[in-house]
């Protein structure tokens, strides 16, 4: 052998056998991937364990941030100035719709006054800067630099210029992860812009194109339609725009048509996101009339109806 | 190599050779190191083409010192980057105490060869390692990942002998310039 490290010679006990440890261990390992599938025991051991990696992983972002500022830095003054000239004019575009704006405003808010409703997003909106997509190639997910300390909790809508890019699923100390709308069996509720039909926005995972499920061969959806929250599901306020419809297959074989669509939010492209606050929740749920309670304890309400 | 000077310490080190042994502290070192390079962030290409640092690191150590690196470091090692990369807690630990024990199994045989035929190998090695983690998303319910998915082992492979020559570096005896 090459080494001059002295190797005991095999008849010393060496402990247990590779194949040994390697079966203990694996077996562990299965127990906790069936623990944190399953169950989701372990995410108190994780949030410690991430706070504990944190340092290691600013440290590593550093050189990449300090580069970019760097590389701003030295930005030619000329693509500025083009830069300038050209949001200018975009401004210019945008005078009259937005002198409109300030009215319909107004309006807004007197119809919402006479109908008693809630603001739209009364929570807090936070900006967030997103410091690198996940690396599970499994999942989407993309990481952002805000977390507990700004006050982010899990479930809240994160959105970006021009739609919805996910849900805040888990908060570190000062960083959070968010699950993006296109990550595998993540829903989202809609509306169709144009007629008001309600469906469901499903996921397909990387590489694959979204779809509304379980929509009848008949439902009017046509290509090019645009897709809203319909914001029945509490988390996502109503009336963000999420996807524009792709394909729409109507195979009368099938029960479902298979209906494809684009998101319109660009995950991979914004540098920013905002982080919408939960206060636009469901009202309270209406508490269920005694009635129906006693009848659903009475056994399937069996002779208490009448009376 | 040929085209080295013959100085050069960018070659493996010969059969020859007695290395020097190796301080456990600069195992350590190059895990971290290791970890820290997975932990860099990354997108678009650069996302596609990134291997798994830490699995090469624990391949090369499981090899070359299986007194020092063996199921068990790895293992733990894996519970590591299962949270710096917020997975499934066992995933990476599973995958790692696979390769582990591939290694201790292959060492001898690896050994033999030289660096760039040992590559192929290694790829091998990581790819077994790939197809258990897939195996375990898909069975959790995981979609199929891209086939850009076996893309970082064979760039792990490729990058396989130059990380075998920068981490037996320390090793190397220094000789004095007499003797070339």
């Amino acid at each position: 052998m090459r080494h001059v490290s002295v190797e005991p010679p095999p008849f010393f006990h060496r402990g247990p056998s590779p194949l040994a440890r390697l079966a203990f261990f694996g077996l562990i390992s299965l127990a906790l991937l069936f623990a944190d599938t399953r169950y989701r025991y372990l995410e108190g051991l994780r949030t410690a364990a991430a706070v504990v990696l944190y340092p290691l992983q600013r440290a590593v972002q550093m050189p990449g941030e300090a580069a970019s500022w760097v590389g701003s830095y030295f930005a030619s003054k000329h693509a500025l100035a083009d830069e300038n000239a050209a949001l200018k004019q975009e401004l210019l575009t945008r005078a009259p719709s937005v002198q409109g704006y300030a009215p319909l405003m107004d309006e807004n808010a007197r119809l919402k006054g006479l109908l008693e409703m809630q603001a739209r997003f009364p929570g807090a909106a936070r900006t967030v800067e997103v410091l690198y997509t996940g690396r599970d190639p499994f999942t989407q997910k993309l990481f952002v630099n805000r977390g507990a300390e700004s006050d982010i909790k899990p479930g809240e809508a994160v959105v970006d210029e021009s739609g919805v890019v996910g849900q805040v699923t888990r908060v570190f100390a000062s960083m959070a992860e968010v699950t993006l709308i296109t990550d595998k069996d993540h829903a989202v509720p809609v509306r169709v812009e144009r007629n008001g039909v309600r469906s469901v926005f499903f996921g397909a995972g990387a590489g694959r194109a979204p779809e509304l499920r379980f929509m009848a061969p008949s439902a009017d959806i046509r290509p090019g339609d645009k897709l809203y929250t319909s914001g029945i599901d509490g988390t996502y306020p109503a009336g963000l725009a999420v996807a524009q419809v792709e394909t729409v297959e109507r195979d009368t074989g099938q029960i479902f048509a298979h209906i494809t669509c684009k998101p319109l939010s660009g995950a991979d492209r914004s540098q920013y996101l905002l982080v919408l606050g939960q206060g636009a929740a469901q009202p309270p749920r209406p508490e269920e009339p005694a009635e129906v309670e006693s009848a659903k304890k009475g056994g399937h309400g069996k002779g208490r109806r009448g009376g | 190599m040929s085209l080295l000077p013959r100085t050069s310490s960018f070659a493996p080190a010969r059969p020859e050779e007695i290395l020097r042994p190796v301080n456990p502290w600069f195992i350590l070192l190059t895990f971290l190191l290791g970890l820290l390079a997975n932990l860099t962030p990354a997108s678009g290409v650069m996302l596609t083409l990134k291997p798994d640092f830490l699995a090469l690191v624990i391949l090369y150590w499981c090899i070359q010192e299986p007194r020092y690196v063996g199921v068990g470091v790895a293992w733990l090692l894996g519970l590591v980057m299962d949270v710096g990369d917020a997975t499934f807690f066992g995933q990476h630990a599973l995958a790692y105490a696979l390769l582990a024990y591939a290694a201790e199994y292959f060492r001898r045989r690896v050994l033999r060869f030289p660096l760039w035929q040992q590559a192929p190998q290694v790829a091998a090695l990581l790819l077994l390692c790939a197809l258990l983690v897939l195996l375990v998303r898909v069975v959790g319910g995981a979609p199929l990942p891209r086939w850009t998915y076996v893309i970082p082992p064979i760039v792990g492979a490729l990058l396989w002998p130059l990380l075998s020559v920068v981490l037996q570096r320390p090793q190397r005896p220094m000789r004095s310039t007499a003797e070339l």
